[in-house]
């Protein structure tokens, strides 16, 4: 497909991405999946432009974000809010846009949350790899060349047509999840739910955690009061898969809750945060509050289906 | 105990059933997650996202509206009890070159002076039998593989290093494994291999299965140095 040019990068921000959905079906070789970490909000941002849902966007970390326009297209910007502006001026989020030449977009401080994404008709035009435009950082590749966005970079997207009566589209106000500094995230226990005791449990439900600064895309560290375990059992177990939500309780007993760049490790794992919840865990930033609820496999399950439903009512009321 | 006569399931979230086979490292136990992995595989079943096998447990995910939850149980559970049926393939060895100690393999020394055996002993000793692949995880392409001669057996570093280069060749209690890229690590380091373990652009992208075998044999820092990396396939078989 033909590519053409979007962005001149003018200045990186703390940490920006290419990512798509993830990476499936290569964790067999120790591929995690990377991916979206907050996979509603790039989802939208992708609808807004007219993409089927699973294009390359921009993965964009806290503030810093300067991006010069090198044509005429459609973007949208979902999840956290981090004051998007165009030439200067707030920028709705949630909503199309259309870009003309020399435009200037400009991510300045964050209010909510803690991750945007940045859509464009016909998305990112970056190479898969194994199946995935997704980067995996720590194993440098997918994406642009396996990295970070850095100063001077040319993005390109594939040349689609756009329709123009797509501007000013926006995602019901209702419906747009809101990202606060306290959250409670619900879990679903196991797989090693039999390693803690009743008190661990009683800890784990009734406490608030903070998130500390040593959080990046391969996990959240929390920090608050020690989960006991029973005393018959190894703090660490023989090495097995994961997915992102799991978390575990290392030897110190501070919970770390695992995203998208690791795949195996052999810490005890008290419970898993729900998919619908994953947003929530993207959007955490250090100071933010964690508290936990146990839900069960067809709530977890319901909820999920909502949240479909809600997006495919989307995708038909945009089509 | 053991293999379990029937795997335990247990909860991974919404999205992922953890089967486990078994409450230790065991080649019998592994060779149970591996025909499931395969025959998971061989029956393609909608909804079933991907298998991550490991030493003793096969990570399923799937898709609960394609798969609800309990038919995916009662799919498991009709293959599980079939797997004595499904056949394994042979095992394949693959030779690895390794570099052993000098700033290569920095732990060489410690593990020798810990066995009271001299650094060549160490060297021959972890060359002497061809070793079981038991999963590949951690990072990319990383084989975590055993059992060590029992000669060989060490703990992990107090400290883990905050960098380990690429290729190094590592023991720690009865395993050894290659960093097949740079990393955090607190594995024993003795060598180095010039041979590419993961290529994101190769298929399969990497270079050891879990079930094959692996065998090391000592180079010169004049064959490391000229190693043609591209021959992913080497090791002079």
């Amino acid at each position: 497909m033909e590519r053409v040019e979007a962005f001149e990068v003018l200045a990186p921000g703390i940490l920006t991405t290419l990512q798509d959905l993830g990476r499936f079906g290569y964790g067999q070789f120790g591929v995690p999946p990377a991916g979206a970490l907050d996979p509603f909000s790039y989802q939208i941002a992708n609808l807004l432009v007219k993409n089927t849902g699973s294009e390359a966007c921009l993965e964009i970390t806290l503030t810093g974000l300067k991006l010069r326009s090198l044509g005429e297209f459609l973007i949208a910007i979902t999840g956290g809010d981090l004051s998007p502006t165009l030439n200067g001026d707030p920028l709705k989020m949630w909503k199309t846009h259309l870009l003309i030449e020399g435009d200037v977009i400009t991510f300045r401080r964050v209010r909510s949350g803690c991750r945007s994404y940045l859509s464009v008709s016909g998305g990112f035009a970056v190479g898969k790899i194994m199946g995935s435009y997704s980067t995996y950082l720590s194993g440098k590749f997918g994406g642009l060349e396996g990295r970070a966005l850095k100063k001077g970079d040319l993005l390109y997207r594939f040349n689609h047509s756009y329709p123009l009566d797509r501007v000013g589209l926006g995602f019901p106000e209702d419906w747009i999840p809101q990202f606060a500094r306290e959250v409670t995230l619900r879990v679903i226990l196991g797989p090693q739910e039999d390693h803690f005791t009743e008190k661990g449990f009683q800890t784990f439900f009734s406490s608030t955690y903070e998130v500390t600064p040593q959080s990046d895309r391969m996990g959240i560290r929390l920090r608050g009061p020690v989960v006991e375990r029973r005393p018959d059992v190894e703090e660490s177990i023989i090495s097995e898969g994961f997915l992102p939500g799991a978390i575990q309780i290392p030897g110190d007993g501070n919970p770390i809750i695992i995203l998208n760049e690791l795949v195996t490790g052999g810490y005890t794992k008290i419970a898993n945060v729900i998919y619908v919840d994953l947003p929530k865990v993207a959007q955490l930033k250090p100071g933010d509050r964690v508290r936990f609820l146990p839900v069960s496999i067809e709530e977890a399950h319901s909820l999920l289906r909502e949240q479909e439903q809600r997006l495919s009512d989307f995708k038909k009321r945009s089509e | 105990m053991g293999l379990y006569p029937e795997a335990i399931f247990r909860w991974v979230g919404d999205r992922g059933l953890l089967l486990e086979f078994g409450d230790r490292i065991s080649q019998e136990i592994n060779e149970k997650v591996r025909r499931m992995a395969l025959a998971i595989q061989k029956e393609s079943i909608e909804g079933i996202i991907e298998t991550i096998p490991t030493y003793r447990s096969l990570l399923v995910t799937y898709h609960p509206f394609i798969l609800p939850i309990e038919e995916l149980k009662k799919r498991l559970r009709k293959i599980e009890k079939q797997l004595q049926e499904f056949p394994l393939p042979e095992p394949k060895l693959t030779r690895i070159p390794v570099l052993y100690g000098g700033a290569y393999g920095p732990d060489l020394e410690f593990v020798a002076s810990y066995h009271q055996i001299s650094p060549e002993e160490v060297i021959r000793l972890h060359c002497s039998k061809p070793y079981f692949i038991y999963m590949i995880g951690f990072m990319p392409g990383f084989p975590y593989m055993g059992e060590l001669p029992e000669a060989l057996v060490t703990p992990r570093l107090k400290t883990p290093r905050l960098s380990v280069p690429k290729g190094s060749v590592a023991i720690a209690q009865r395993q050894t494994g290659i960093y097949s890229m740079e990393s955090p690590g607190g594995w024993q380091i003795i060598g180095r291999t010039p041979m590419e373990l993961f290529d994101p652009n190769r298929t399969p992208p990497s270079l050891l299965r879990m079930g094959d075998l692996v065998e090391f044999y000592p180079i010169s820092e004049e064959e490391y140095l000229n190693w043609d990396k591209k021959d992913g396939k080497g090791g002079g078989l």
